[in-house]
């Protein structure tokens, strides 16, 4: 059986290192944090201008100066600090960021990632990806592996708007783990009950031997 | 002697600083942060052909997004203008033009005008649509493209805290674009929830100086608006 959305991100929060400073993106890359375990200390960074970001706030705990990127209502930690959008980017840009966990409509087999606009349809704006696939030290992607119509999303080349070139190092969906390679796209996990010709059929980059 | 820099409201803060196809900054993030007291009255202006920078424009009904319903905004400098119908509305008819800047780049375009830096090379965006019509360098073997600064004819800000002559605090998360928006705008222009007189704030604990500040006023707050109430299970 392929993975769930919940397995997707239970298998991602392996990739959360102890010591790391992570930046979440909106959707399931939020609800990664749900699943990083107990023994390992991340920090997460919020592009709005936080670091150390702790859970959502009860009734009583919300605080309409306490946002997140997705502008929902967040709370703080005893660790946590704030600054302005300008020092927040300088951190993100400036390579202090471990992991930039994000979502996509398609990757290509060389990195190249589009997930902020699509031709025709209302353009909401790519507002912190740029800066954070051009800066952070690793990308992890979280998608589906096609779309709802069933076209694969792993491409040879994005046909969409990019949001960066060659800047994702792994993709994780529910048919398996993914790294990108300079010879392609190498399968690095399978999901369960998932084969190789699923796989092969549903992604039309080129994946490595 | 401090020369003053308070006013009573909105209203009067805003004095002679209106003119029409003028470029204003304003802070905030979503609707966190907003100079809500200051946009009502440049609504009530009637001041339009606007150009406003801004990461967003509100939402429906709320902050910036009033303004679009005046239809006095043209042009908007943005890296996220989604909840916001009246926002697709206009732009998808062509009543309002859009400039995308990626986040991080828009704040630094906007500190670096502050700054007195002309333009800045970053990674952002390199390869993508961004990128077109822009110049660009290799600089140790990496590709950088050439963003230029931004300046406007105002900054509307909000603080949490201002003492008389103008140096401020910020309150969490409600930071956000203020800081390099104040530094940008030619006038800024600063509402606040509590006024106070020099002296009462700590010197350690301002994070913008005065210098960057023109007026400053006590704004009227009913309630901090949010955009999403998320909650845990209690």
């Amino acid at each position: 059986m392929a993975w769930t959305r919940e397995d997707i991100c239970k298998v991602a929060a392996l990739e959360l290192k102890d010591g790391y400073y992570c930046n979440l993106g909106i959707g399931m890359p939020t609800k990664v944090a749900n699943y990083i375990p107990d023994n390992v200390n991340v920090t997460l960074q919020s592009e709005n201008g936080m670091l150390a970001m702790g859970p959502f706030p009860t009734k009583n705990e919300v605080d309409a100066d306490i946002i997140n990127a997705g502008k929902q209502t967040i709370t703080e930690l005893p660790e946590t600090s704030y600054f302005d959008s300008s020092e927040s980017f300088a951190m993100i840009r400036g390579g202090h960021i471990d992991l930039s966990i994000l979502g996509a409509l398609q990757v290509s087999e060389k990195g190249d990632l589009a997930n902020w606009m699509v031709p025709g349809k209302m353009v909401k704006g790519m507002g912190g990806a740029m800066d954070l696939v051009a800066g952070v030290k690793k990308v992890l992607i979280l998608m589906e592996h096609t779309t709802k119509d069933g076209h694969p999303k792993l491409l040879k080349e994005c046909t969409l708007p990019l949001t960066g070139k060659a800047v994702v190092n792994k993709i994780i969906t529910e048919l398996g783990v993914f790294e990108i390679s300079t010879d392609g796209i190498k399968i690095s996990q399978i999901a369960p009950d998932v084969t190789l010709d699923e796989i092969k059929s549903k992604t039309s980059g080129r994946i490595k031997d | 002697m401090l020369s003053n820099k308070t006013y009573k409201n909105a209203n009067e803060a805003l004095h002679g600083i209106l003119f029409n196809g003028m470029t204003i900054l304003s802070g905030g993030f979503g609707i966190c942060g907003i100079a809500e007291n200051l946009t009502e009255e440049i609504k009530n202006s009637k001041v339009n052909n606007l150009t406003v920078v801004s990461n967003n424009c509100g939402i429906d009904g709320f902050g910036l997004g009033t303004l679009l319903q005046t239809h006095q905004i043209k042009k908007m400098i943005s890296s996220y203008v989604g909840e916001n119908k009246l926002f697709e509305e206009q732009y998808l008819n062509g009543e309002l033009e859009l400039e995308f800047s990626p986040q991080g780049t828009l704040a630094e375009r906007c500190r670096a005008g502050g700054a007195g830096i002309p333009a800045f090379y970053t990674k952002t965006g390199v390869g993508t649509i961004i990128a077109e019509g822009k110049e660009t360098k290799f600089i140790d073997g990496i590709e950088y493209l050439l963003e230029k600064a931004i300046k406007g004819d105002l900054a509307i800000i909000k603080a949490w805290k201002a003492d008389e002559s103008g140096n401020l605090i910020f309150r969490k998360a409600a930071r956000n674009f203020n800081p390099p928006m104040a530094k940008a705008g030619k006038i800024c222009i600063v509402e606040v929830e509590e006024l106070v007189k020099a002296g009462e704030l700590d010197p350690d604990h301002i994070h913008l100086p005065g210098i960057y500040v023109d007026r400053i006023f006590q704004g009227k707050y009913i309630e901090k608006k949010i955009e999403f109430i998320t909650l845990r299970e209690e």
